[in-house]
């Protein structure tokens, strides 16, 4: 972890509700696709953190969806402003698990740490499989980028308005090797139960210090209390207890 | 003795900046960062006898100046608190240590801090009887004179290490409670822990903590702290630990100012991991510019 001032490049929305943030600063402590920054914003006490959706020497691409007040401000802030944030927090993926046919699953805002993940096993020679889910075609965001990596992902919204109806489970009966997803809990839960390979699922948590201290984000796994925070975002699905 | 340094109860600090327990954990999270014998001690994760996961989450809520928390006690257990986290400890911290104790009777407060005061690590014990967060037992201890003082005689019983009475300021009179302490051995007191509060979210209309009341700490706290840390600090005769929402060099200043001997840092670590060190490289300028030479000889200074 380290703590640097980043300065915002782009602010600008890909949706109605979900806003991409460029920032430039160091990124050197970002070693794995699936770890977070952890964002000071004026005039609020907490850091907000956000998963990296994808970095490149020194530019970090953050996707934010509107939440409360904290993420409110942030889609006012103008392109020269400057934040101070928290980098390289969290475990990331592992890429090293991937084996030849790994399937990447995101739903909503999840989509954004698979996109890192998914160039970073580009360059190691992988293809993997893509699928991305959405509400409806009005909330899509970041499905060119994938196309730009050269895969095709296949995009499902609940209403059927673009790609396959349903959620992204209608879409899973491909054989993979690996299975890497971010999304809701219950969306992470039924890709999980869904998959006959082993996995790894980032999670979602309120958190209060983003670096392990404040026990804000604990939960209950296999191997007893974890923090979403340090020990996670990302866990094996093996790990994970459902029924809490 | 360097001009940052205070005596608390026989034990020299190098200085008077203590990060508060249940906000670094046991030492490591920010071992990692920057050598955390820089500070004058630190404060452990509240212990109980028995494992505790603590309240389901959200256990977290933003605050105006501040924040909400209603972790719950969750900590690993006394036993592997000295099996597996003082040896821990040991390698990055080398300063007697405050440990912290939370229970829900008052002989687990005995035992807990029998267990741990055998611990030569541990310079002094804090006892908890002021958490807000869980049920039958905590705060319920720090809100009545007679408990404190039952809780306290208890642990006075087992120990002759300084012992520390951390006291609620979620009640009428603060001082009964302070002199109730006193009066039955305390060693020094400190305050104050978070205030009882809550937040509602507006689109679920349900309160945003699942355990729905939560501490409040930070900034938005400092004056309220600062005024009982004033008023306690009159009435006893031990020192005083004033803690609640201390963020920079002056507002430790402010605090002893007040009547403090030591200062603890509790939220400002969560948001900004390096609020210690900062605080302290600070320190001597802001001594020098208010013409102070030797830290000790501002405790209490505001009274006149």
């Amino acid at each position: 972890m380290r703590q640097r001032v980043f300065t915002i490049i782009e602010n600008s929305p890909l949706t109605d509700r979900v806003s991409l943030l460029r920032l430039r600063g160091d990124c050197s402590e970002i070693q794995r696709p699936g770890q977070f920054v952890d964002l000071a914003l004026p005039g609020f006490f907490l850091r907000r953190p956000f998963s990296v959706c994808d970095w490149t020497g020194d530019e970090l691409r953050l996707v934010y969806e509107q939440a409360g007040q904290g993420t409110a401000r942030l889609r006012d802030l103008p392109a020269g402003e400057k934040l101070d944030l928290l980098t390289g927090l969290g475990n990331g993926f592992d890429l090293s698990r991937a084996g030849d046919t790994p399937l990447l699953v995101g739903g909503g805002s999840g989509v954004s740490p698979l996109l890192g993940l998914a160039r970073r096993l580009r360059k190691q020679g992988v293809q993997p499989r893509v699928i991305l889910g959405f509400g409806r075609v009005e909330e899509l965001f970041l499905t060119e980028d994938f196309y730009r990596l050269g895969l095709t992902p296949t995009v499902t919204t609940e209403d059927g308005s673009f790609g396959i109806r349903g959620l992204v489970t209608a879409a899973m009966d491909v054989p993979h090797s690996f299975l890497y997803a971010c999304g809701p809990l219950g969306m992470l839960r039924a890709v999980s139960e869904k998959s006959p390979a082993p996995g790894q699922l980032s999670l979602d948590a309120r958190m209060g210090c983003g670096f392990g201290a404040c026990m804000g984000c604990s939960i209950r796994t296999v191997n007893g209390p974890k923090r979403v925070c340090k020990d996670g975002p990302v866990f094996d699905k093996e790990e994970l207890l459902w029924d809490d | 003795m360097g001009r940052l340094s205070v005596n608390l109860c026989g034990i020299e600090l190098s200085n008077p900046i203590i990060p508060a327990s249940g906000t670094f954990g046991y030492g490591h999270e920010f071992a990692a960062l920057y050598d955390i014998n820089c500070l004058g001690t630190f404060s452990m994760k509240g212990t109980t006898r028995q494992p505790r996961f603590g309240n389901p989450t959200p256990r977290i809520a933003e605050a105006p100046a501040g924040m909400l928390n209603a972790v719950g006690l969750q900590n690993p257990g006394v036993d592997a608190v000295i099996a597996e986290e003082l040896p821990r400890l040991a390698k990055v911290f080398h300063k007697p240590v405050i440990a912290n104790v939370s229970g829900f009777s008052v002989e687990e407060y005995a035992e807990v801090s029998a267990k741990l005061a055998a611990q030569p690590q541990v310079g002094w014990l804090e006892v908890n009887i002021s958490c807000p967060n869980v049920h039958g037992g905590g705060m319920s201890f720090g809100t009545e004179p007679a408990a404190a003082a039952e809780v306290t005689r208890a642990v006075r019983n087992v120990t002759d290490k300084p012992l520390i009475l951390k006291l609620s300021p979620n009640v009428t009179d603060i001082v009964s409670i302070a002199r109730a302490c006193e009066g039955a051995g305390a060693d020094a007191l400190s305050l104050i822990n978070t205030v009882l509060a809550l937040r509602i979210d507006l689109k679920t209309r349900r309160p945003v903590l699942a355990n729905v009341t939560g501490g409040l700490s930070g900034p938005a706290v400092f004056p309220l702290a600062l005024r009982m840390v004033w008023q306690v600090s009159r009435a006893v005769k031990i020192p005083v630990i004033g803690l609640g929402g201390v963020s920079s060099a002056e507002d430790a200043v402010e605090m002893m100012l007040a009547g403090a001997t030591a200062v603890q840092i509790g939220a400002a670590n969560l948001k900004d991991p390096f609020a210690c060190p900062n605080i302290l490289r600070a320190l001597p300028g802001v001594l020098d510019r208010l013409g102070v030479n030797n830290i000790r000889d501002i405790i209490g200074g505001a009274h006149g």
